[in-house]
């Protein structure tokens, strides 16, 4: 059986116009956490270079360091710490979604998971500080 | 029952006369309990007979009326004309789709993508009509059931920016249906869907934006099955890679 079509030349076809991303509050802070993940990988970059220091010696370790002072990095990863946290709670709720939390024969609310993903978050957090300062 | 006017602005195209479309405004007395697909046609029956548009059940179970209304994709029959504050309401065809005439889209794209994923149940074998049906507990029912009351409105790829881009994109009612039958107990045909779902504009294409979810009339949630369908792949193809020899 052919099934009809319409015929391509008499269709009109819409294209997205340039800004459609600043045309809906969802569009905007979807492109906004897409566009965060380029921050997180060039921390994770000059946090590879600080590894690699690491392994340079102390000297080439505290030289590197010292560079951190500096108004341009200290910026750097203020802007980084935001656009991390962003993500993180943009991926916390999306794992929600993915993943239903089941308690019984019930779906417990999205936020539910979201909140217990950032409870362990901040817990962790706090641990890794706490070795941090008694160590 | 109060009686009240409301300016309609709607996009007209007519093929082979216009190269883009234009707005026509008519303006149509409605009363509390009017939708936009009542004055539309009201426009079609008393006005302007030409206006060309899909409608059939009035109830938000066919799916075939879904527009445009004020840049939102909505149903048009339960897109109540008092939800409205301003005075003219502008009805467009539905986003990211060719338009055929007026507010006609052209769906044979979807129709094709929606064949890909192979939306019916699929057995290795079939039991015989005397054995009785395949049975299902609630729990395997309440696994897709869900997913099961898609009415293949196509809201969900108007809402779809992703779409909007890539228009080879297979989109969120087709793979929220492969969702739905690759759940379901009783099918086996989750391998022949494999190709489709896992396809460069497939699941993977998909960068969760999520308004697909948030505009659909049946709380069908694809965007929900399509993040599914990526952990179930990946898990695919890591038994894949791991474990070859425990493939069928």
């Amino acid at each position: 059986m052919t099934r009809n079509r319409p015929d391509p030349s008499l269709l009109f076809h819409p294209r997205m116009p340039a800004n459609w991303w600043l045309r809906k509050r969802t569009y905007f802070l979807f492109i906004v956490r897409e566009f965060t993940s380029v921050f997180i990988a060039a921390y994770l970059i000059v946090f590879l270079v600080q590894l690699y220091q690491l392994g340079n010696g102390p000297g080439a370790y505290q030289a590197f360091m010292g560079k951190f002072a500096s108004p341009g990095w200290l910026g750097f990863h203020a802007v980084a710490l935001a656009f991390a946290i962003y993500h993180s709670l943009t991926w916390f709720y999306t794992t929600s979604i993915v993943i239903p939390l089941r308690i019984g024969a019930m779906v417990a609310p999205r936020y539910v998971f979201t909140l217990l993903n950032v409870a362990v978050w901040l817990a962790v957090s706090a641990a890794i500080l706490a070795i941090y300062l008694i160590w | 029952m109060s009686e009240r006017t409301v300016s309609l602005k709607v996009t007209r195209y007519r093929p082979g006369q216009d190269s883009t479309p234009t707005a026509q405004s008519y303006e149509v007395a409605y009363q509390d309990d009017w939708v936009v697909l009542d004055a539309l046609n009201f426009i079609k029956d008393h006005v302007d007979g030409t206006l060309s548009f899909r409608w059939s059940c009035r109830m938000g179970v066919c799916g075939s009326c879904g527009m445009m209304v004020n840049g939102e994709p909505r149903l048009t029959c339960s897109a109540f004309l008092r939800e409205f504050d301003s005075r003219e309401i502008r009805i467009e065809p539905l986003a990211h789709f060719p338009v055929i005439r007026d507010l006609v889209i052209d769906m044979s794209g979807f129709l094709d993508k929606l064949k890909s994923v192979s939306p019916w149940i699929i057995r290795d074998t079939e039991k015989d009509p005397s054995e009785g049906e395949y049975l299902q507990s609630p729990k395997q029912l309440d696994a897709y059931h869900q997913f099961t009351a898609c009415i293949n409105c196509l809201l969900c790829y108007s809402a779809c920016p992703i779409f909007g881009l890539e228009t080879d994109f297979i989109g969120p009612a087709a793979l929220a249906l492969a969702h739905r039958y690759n759940e379901d107990s009783r099918d086996q045909g989750s391998a022949a869907r494999w190709n489709a779902i896992n396809d460069h504009n497939g699941a993977w294409q998909c960068t969760f934006v999520g308004e697909c979810s948030v505009v659909c009339p049946k709380s069908v949630d694809p965007a929900a099955a399509i993040q599914r369908l990526k952990v179930d792949t990946a898990k695919q193809w890591v038994r894949s890679v791991l474990l070859p020899w425990g493939q069928k």
